[in-house]
């Protein structure tokens, strides 16, 4: 029924600035279906950010909609969905470039900050958070705070505070791009393996092609500035029990690799 | 600082095993932190014994200049009777108040103007202009106003502290993390919360540096008061001692000004361990 779990519909965004006017995003449109895993691949500064931020309904586009689950994020064009329900923007995770963990917290303090702060401190969501950090071997630094451990360790607390809210859409806003390469492989890999095994829809923003490769199910590739869709590409490998690491090694992935590579056109 | 840097070093070693090339490194760290202790007894303790040769010998007139063992007589005859610490008494709370006041009400108006972008970009430029100006010039004017009570010179002491802290705790308001704005506003967090979850929290370190700042400037506040209003406290007993060439009765109250600072300033250095502990 939710064959389009999230629908973006020809959002264009322009920058102001006292110097002139900016166009950031031009005229995309895309959508999502549920339980699907999607990466939007661009060259640096494209506006890929910006357009998961518009997506997650914090940043207002200057044209065009999403709509999850049917409902409408905007009031756009103004009045036209006034007796529509907006969609719940409690239901989508996002996780940032950065960990961001509070420094004076506890590393539970900071996986139930979502949870506190949307006032949803039940016993059964903390018992929730609980089962996450055992189940991803951070159980025994729950009182450990955020200096004490390491970067991969760090993300991976940032991945469960986003997680213990139970979103139903998650936006993940190049969360490996601060750690070091080979955390990075494992930390990527075993999110997506995370997300997979709690049937989460996503969209991930990056610039690392075999890291979408490696994760998606399909990948969107955008254009320089103003950002454009370039193409998209149905990511099909055919291994039994799909695994990021796995799809790393299929024999298709170079052809996506060096096909995504020439579309993003990189000229240094 | 440096005291501070090196018992850093001493309690991290503990938990490794020793080797004899390490111990010596450690007796070394010790013997330098003994020889600067030391030398600085010395430095204090031959500063009095130099003045007190001074005045004996007649290089200094003991009169205008006083002497350590007229200052300890001093010290005896006016703590006896009590009057020395009616005095000191009254000093420290008036300083303590102002410096609560100007901290708690520096932190308060920073969270307003982080609030409301629009006020504190209006008030900015007066900010600077009050921050530049010597606030011991409105004192005058605060005595006339409030009364020749102790009133006047907490007011004075807070109208010196306040204005830098303000500045100073906004500052670091505005330069939390962009970042972790953000993630509060992924999780539809209100602007509340991203001040008393947030803000407030990661600027604790902020705020205590600008308590450093106040417990000084809420001294200078208070004395310059306690000259104008001249009831009681340190600033009236110097201003009245050398009315009366009682060099003796000044000398000691600045000695005791000198104690009351460094325990003050040693309170908060203790208030900031604790936390920066706590914050890991």
């Amino acid at each position: 029924m939710l064959d389009k779990f999230v629908d973006v519909q020809n959002i264009s965004m322009n920058y102001h600035s006292t110097n002139g006017e900016t166009e950031a995003i031009k005229d995309v449109s895309f959508d999502i279906a549920n339980g699907e895993f999607v990466s939007i691949i661009g060259p640096s500064g494209c506006g890929k950010s910006t357009l998961l931020s518009i997506i997650n309904g914090l940043v207002k586009p200057s044209g065009g909609n999403v709509f999850i689950k049917g409902m409408p994020m905007f009031d756009m064009p103004p009045g036209l969905w006034q007796d529509m329900k907006q969609p719940s923007r409690a239901e989508i995770g996002y996780m940032l470039q950065r960990d961001c963990l509070f420094e004076w917290r506890s590393i539970y303090e900071n996986a139930i900050l979502g949870l506190e702060i949307q006032k949803k401190m039940t016993e059964r969501n903390l018992a929730y958070a609980d089962e996450l950090l055992a189940q991803y071997g951070l159980g025994e630094f729950k009182t450990y705070k955020p200096s004490e451990l390491s970067g991969g360790m760090r993300q991976r607390v940032a991945l469960i505070r986003t997680l213990s809210t139970k979103p139903e859409l998650l936006l993940l806003d190049e969360p490996f791009s601060a750690l070091d390469y080979q955390t990075r492989l494992f930390i990527a890999d075993e999110v997506g393996t995370i997300l997979k095994k709690e049937k989460k829809t996503a969209i991930l923003v990056t610039h690392d092609i075999s890291e979408a490769i490696s994760l998606s199910d399909r990948i969107i590739v955008l254009t320089k500035r103003p950002a454009t869709i370039r193409n998209i590409h149905q990511i099909s490998i055919g291994t039994d029990n799909r695994t990021p690491m796995k799809s790393r090694e299929a024999p298709e992935f170079r052809k996506y690799f060096n096909k995504i590579w020439k579309e993003l056109d990189v000229h240094v | 600082m440096y005291n501070r840097d090196e018992n850093e070093i001493c309690e991290a070693s503990d938990m490794t095993p020793v080797s004899a090339e390490h111990k010596a490194f450690l007796s070394r760290l010790k013997k330098r932190r003994v020889l600067i202790l030391a030398t600085q007894i010395t430095l204090l303790v031959a500063f009095f014994a130099l003045w007190e040769i001074a005045a004996r010998q007649r290089w200094i007139e003991a009169f205008i200049f006083s002497q350590p063992s007229r200052m300890l007589t001093a010290f005896i005859n006016l703590s006896t009777d009590g009057i020395l610490w009616r005095h000191v008494f009254t000093t420290v709370w008036v300083t303590i108040a102002g410096f609560l006041l100007g901290t708690i009400i520096g932190t308060v108006m920073a969270a307003l103007l982080w609030w409301n972008r629009f006020l504190s970009s209006v008030l900015a430029p007066y900010m600077v202009v009050l921050n530049a100006l010597p606030k011991t010039a409105l004192a005058p004017i605060l005595i006339v106003w409030l009364g020749n009570n102790v009133k006047s010179i907490i007011v004075t002491a807070l109208l010196i502290s306040v204005i830098v802290s303000i500045i100073t705790i906004l500052n670091g308001f505005l330069h939390v993390d962009p970042e972790k704005i953000k993630l509060i506003e992924t999780f539809c967090g209100k602007k509340s919360q991203t001040l008393f979850k947030l803000i407030i929290p990661s600027n604790i370190p902020t705020i205590i540096a600008a308590m450093k700042i106040n417990v000084g400037l809420s001294f200078v506040g208070v004395i310059v008061g306690e000259f104008l209003v001249a009831q009681a406290g340190l600033g009236y007993l110097i201003v009245y001692g050398s009315q009366i060439f009682r060099m003796d009765w000044v000398m000691l109250s600045i000695v005791i000004l000198c104690i009351m600072a460094a325990v003050l300033y040693q309170l908060i250095v203790m208030l900031e361990r604790k936390f920066m502990g706590w914050m890991g």
